[in-house]
């Protein structure tokens, strides 16, 4: 098990192995189909891109008195082209579930960044991990808005490494 | 002729739905769990290990078991002696529409294929209603995510591809899915009739008993074989590698035309929501 915390030492990142178990822990945010349409043509943002890790997710509503509705990984293939300009400026950590784009993984290789996935349809056990959810920007997307999460502990598997091996076995890459 | 009030028809629909977000079958627990106990790969062992504590989580917590509390699919099953006093139709968008806001279920979806602005209230749900003789009213309701439903397909095959070019096409459609749909799935395959009714026979196929067996024992041996291959494939849980990958194959077939041979694969993932509700 290797704890990686934020914000990111990027050597931390160079000790990570396709198939690692990660427990993360610091601040993450959230973006999935429509603020990455958003964030690619935004240069004011609240947060900084650079060494930032994003989480796709749209979590359900939050229940009073709980912190995060249930907060599970959506398939993160349908953000794979918007991403590259994101990996451009600067995000060197990405977590969803499922498979990725050959030039998702060029880019990824050559921005010196990684993908991480953990599981889907786990989005309970998932929120128990968070400690806080804020939004940040776009609020009028709602589920699909930016947020920022505080995790504690969040767990996630090394999909993509920075030496370019895959965790993925019997799909097609 | 028997009376059915709409309000009745709504409130059912509302509880049904709020409960299958937070429970799974009992059935689909008793697979997971048979499936551990087989599984050897460790990735593949804690990725079953979430889902099982993640189900757990659920129902104690309240929380969804995922967060996408999926498209509602309603399959009507109405006696003819029935008389309802409204619209069939709106009555369970108007249970829909409450277990989504009340239950803190995910709003999912948008009104257009290009405005997509969020209708915010889950609505509209898919109905298929199905009229039969006598005074009953059954309704099978799910609650389907898109990560399945996006890896899902119907082709046209010609009937000399036979069941070799069913059984091709089927493992292709896993191994292109990978890990997208949630692995461990569930296969719904509707294989006859014509474009749309494969499609209706794969989703109807989706909401079997996942202990039944067809009573077609070609279309049966189809069934264990096609399980035997897709697990054989090595994919495993989240596509993260292991024995895995699929816990049921359900085919549902219809008579076609001569010359045709329409295959419906609708995936679904471990997250199988869906309950059947008698009035
Ligand atoms: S595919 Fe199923 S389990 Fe996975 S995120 Fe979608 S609804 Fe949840």
């Amino acid at each position: 098990m290797i704890h990686l915390l934020t914000p990111l030492d990027l050597k931390q990142l160079d000790k990570l192995s396709a198939g690692d178990r990660v427990l993360i822990s610091g601040t993450i945010y959230t973006a999935r189909d429509q603020a990455h349409l958003r964030l690619v043509k935004d240069f004011n943002l609240a947060f900084k891109l650079e060494n930032a890790i994003i989480y796709y997710v749209g979590p359900t509503p939050t229940k009073p008195n709980q912190v995060i509705g249930s907060s599970g990984p959506t398939s993160s293939y349908r953000m794979d082209t918007l991403a590259i300009p994101l990996m451009e400026r600067g995000v060197k950590v990405m977590i969803g579930k499922g498979q990725r784009s050959p030039s998702f993984k060029a880019a990824m290789l050559k921005n010196n960044a990684i993908y991480l996935v953990t599981t889907g349809g786990a989005g309970a056990l998932l929120s128990s991990k968070i400690k806080s959810y804020k939004v940040l920007m776009y609020d009028d997307l709602g589920a699909e808005a930016v947020h920022e999460l505080v995790v504690e502990n969040f767990p996630c598997f090394v999909a993509y490494d920075l030496a370019g091996n895959s965790i993925f076995k019997g799909g097609l890459e | 002729m028997r009376q059915i009030r709409c309000d009745e028809i709504s409130k059912a629909i509302k509880n049904t739905l709020i409960k299958i977000n937070h429970h799974l079958d009992f059935s689909l627990i008793n697979l997971l769990k048979k499936a551990k106990s087989q599984e050897t790969n460790s990735t593949a062992l804690s990725v079953l290990d979430d889902i099982l504590e993640n189900e757990k989580i659920a129902k104690q917590g309240i929380i969804p078991l995922c967060q996408d509390t999926g498209v509602v699919v309603v399959f009507v099953t109405i006696g003819q002696k029935v008389v309802l006093d409204g619209s069939l139709e709106a009555a369970i968008n108007q249970g829909v529409k409450a277990a989504y806001i009340e239950g803190y279920l995910r709003k999912s979806i948008v009104d257009h294929p290009f405005n997509r602005i969020n209708t915010g209230d889950n609505t509209p749900a898919i109905i298929h209603v199905n009229l039969v003789e006598g005074d009953g009213l059954t309704m099978h309701v799910a609650s389907k995510g898109a990560g399945s439903e996006n890896m899902s397909r119907v082709v046209m095959l010609t009937p000399s591809d036979g069941i070799e070019g069913v059984k091709r096409l089927v493992l292709n459609t896993v191994q292109e899915a990978g890990g997208k749909p949630c692995p461990p799935i569930i296969l719904g395959i509707g294989i006859g009739g014509n474009l749309e009714k494969s499609a209706l026979l794969a989703k109807e196929a989706l909401l079997r008993d996942l202990n039944d067996q067809s009573d077609d024992p070609v279309i049966r041996d189809l069934e264990k074989d096609l399980l035997d291959s897709v697990n054989a494939m090595g994919i495993g849980p989240m596509g993260l590698g292991g024995k895995t990958t699929c816990l049921a194959v359900k085919i549902n077939t219809y008579p076609m035309h001569i010359a045709s041979l329409p295959v419906a694969i609708n995936i679904q993932c471990h997250s199988a929501r869906h309950e059947v509700i008698v009035l």
